[in-house]
């Protein structure tokens, strides 16, 4: 059972610092000041953005929790609900320049709404904490709270009434439907309540894969090219030029097939399963990657090492592609689990046949 | 969206027609409208396949007619878990990919969540 805090105890009441940079004031209420924020973003916080967008402080990329107010809101102001990643909470400040509102920030640990939601760290118990914490219910007169859609996972509605009196209104999944959802009376048009993934959606969430990929992948490519100068018809640093490289450039294909251009044209490849449809887009990258290399087919060496990439670049394609399922908006863990069970065995699979092709073409060369 | 539909016949979704007081939180908390209205009275499963197990309606149920077997479909999380590794790429730690924190709180005892 949530033991809720009294909101009545002030010793309790635990304002955010003021001292954060989009922090411009301070808004007097019978709990005390309530720091009051920009909802203009400044080139720093688009900066954080961009960085976070890479993998740059990511992890750490957080506002206090706690209580804001944007604006000049009164007791009669509603209250918004949002997490402490920094990107969550600068949507939605950005997205209600103009207008008086209460921020209620939960301690999300800096992760977003909807993946703070699915973990439970954006959740009924948090909520009511955190409302206790602010002493909202001395600030504000009504019992009204607007969270965003994508945080039912995470929060039983009917039990954060029970628990604290204020109701739940569920708002639109975009920030920037919020205008709209006030305006209406706080009703969301159907729309409104559906997470799409469109190119635009998918194309913000490539440079993380990419980011990821690479970490994982540096120390593969380095090898790579250190085993290709073995064996062969040259002296060593002749053959890694010409084998090593093609291994490096052929890698870095298959990283460009599963995790950009698969995501990029996800809704035209075919299939249901990612790794099918990255699978599908490394067999075409691999193809054309040969075709470039021109192997010498009439003899097994060259043979070999067509073979090898046919099954490396795919099996590393489909991997990545399925990787991806994780970023996705509408994959289920049923869905995903049936996937992986076809799937990583043949990925594995292919993956130690064409790295065991390889070394025997570099080695028969 | 037509395409942004995952594999069939998968999904663990399930709506108790006995236990329905037709409130609609279910049908406002989920994010792909797989679930509409029955007449006035009951919610009914109307997209199946567009499921993705995240749990908002089960939570949000106030009279547990709605069970799924909730979590995040994410391969990277899942292979992490297998291997034991607790950082994960997409969400930060997947300690509660298995389940949805809603039910997960419950069976700690630490919130009656659904």
């Amino acid at each position: 059972m949530i033991s809720p805090l009294s909101a009545t105890d002030e010793s309790q009441i635990n304002p955010p610092s003021p001292e954060q940079p989009f922090v411009v004031g301070s808004v007097e209420t019978p709990v005390g000041r309530v720091a009051q924020v920009s909802s203009t973003l400044t080139w720093r916080d688009r900066w954080g953005t961009v960085k976070a967008r890479w993998g740059v402080g990511r992890m750490d990329y957080t506002v206090e929790p706690g209580l804001y107010a944007l604006g000049n809101p009164d007791s009669q102001s509603h209250v918004l609900v949002t997490a402490n990643y920094k990107m969550s909470f600068d949507r939605l400040r950005e997205t209600l320049s103009g207008r008086d509102v209460w921020l209620l920030v939960l301690d999300t640990k800096g992760i977003n709404v909807w993946c703070a939601a699915g973990k439970g760290t954006f959740g009924t118990e948090e909520l009511v904490r955190r409302i206790a914490l602010s002493g909202l219910s001395k600030v504000v007169s009504h019992r009204e709270l607007i969270l965003p859609q994508l945080s039912g996972p995470g929060v039983a509605a009917h039990q954060v009434k029970k628990f604290s009196g204020f109701r739940v209104h569920y708002g639109p999944i975009r920030a920037s439907d919020l205008t709209a959802y006030l305006e209406a009376g706080l009703k969301a048009t159907p729309e409104m309540r559906l997470k799409t993934f469109s190119l635009r959606e998918r194309l913000a969430l490539i440079p993380i894969e990419i980011v990821a990929a690479f970490k994982v992948s540096l120390l593969i490519l380095i090898t790579f090219f250190l085993l290709g100068g073995l064996g062969g018809p040259d002296e060593y640093w002749t053959n890694a030029m010409n084998y090593g490289l093609f291994a490096v450039v052929a890698t870095l294909s298959a990283i460009v097939a599963g995790a950009v251009l698969t995501p990029i044209l996800l809704p035209i490849l075919p299939g249901r399963a990612f790794s099918l449809k990255g699978c599908i887009v490394g067999v075409v990258v691999a193809l054309t990657l040969l075709i470039v290399r021109n192997p010498d087919l009439a003899l097994w060496p060259g043979r070999l090492e067509m073979a090898a990439w046919l099954l490396l670049v795919p099996a590393l394609a489909a991997y990545l592609a399925m990787n991806f399922t994780g970023a996705s908006t509408y994959t289920s863990l049923s869905g995903v689990k049936k996937e992986m069970q076809t799937a990583l065995p043949l990925q594995i699979g292919a993956g130690v046949a064409g790295l065991g092709l390889w070394l025997v073409s570099r080695f028969i060369a | 969206m037509e395409n942004m539909i995952y594999l069939k016949d998968v999904v663990t979704l399930n709506l108790n027609e006995e236990k329905c007081i037709g409130c609609g939180m279910c049908i406002e908390v989920c994010p792909h409208a797989v679930i509409g209205m029955n007449g006035a009275e009951r919610a009914r499963i109307q997209k199946r396949d567009a499921c993705m197990e995240c749990g908002a309606c089960s939570c949000n149920c106030p009279t547990e007619a709605i069970s799924v077997q909730s979590g995040v479909g994410c391969a990277a999380a899942i292979i992490n878990t297998l291997l034991g590794r607790s950082d994960s790429p997409c969400c930060g730690p997947p300690d509660s990919y298995e389940k949805s924190s809603c039910e997960q709180s419950d069976s700690r005892g630490k919130t009656s969540c659904c």
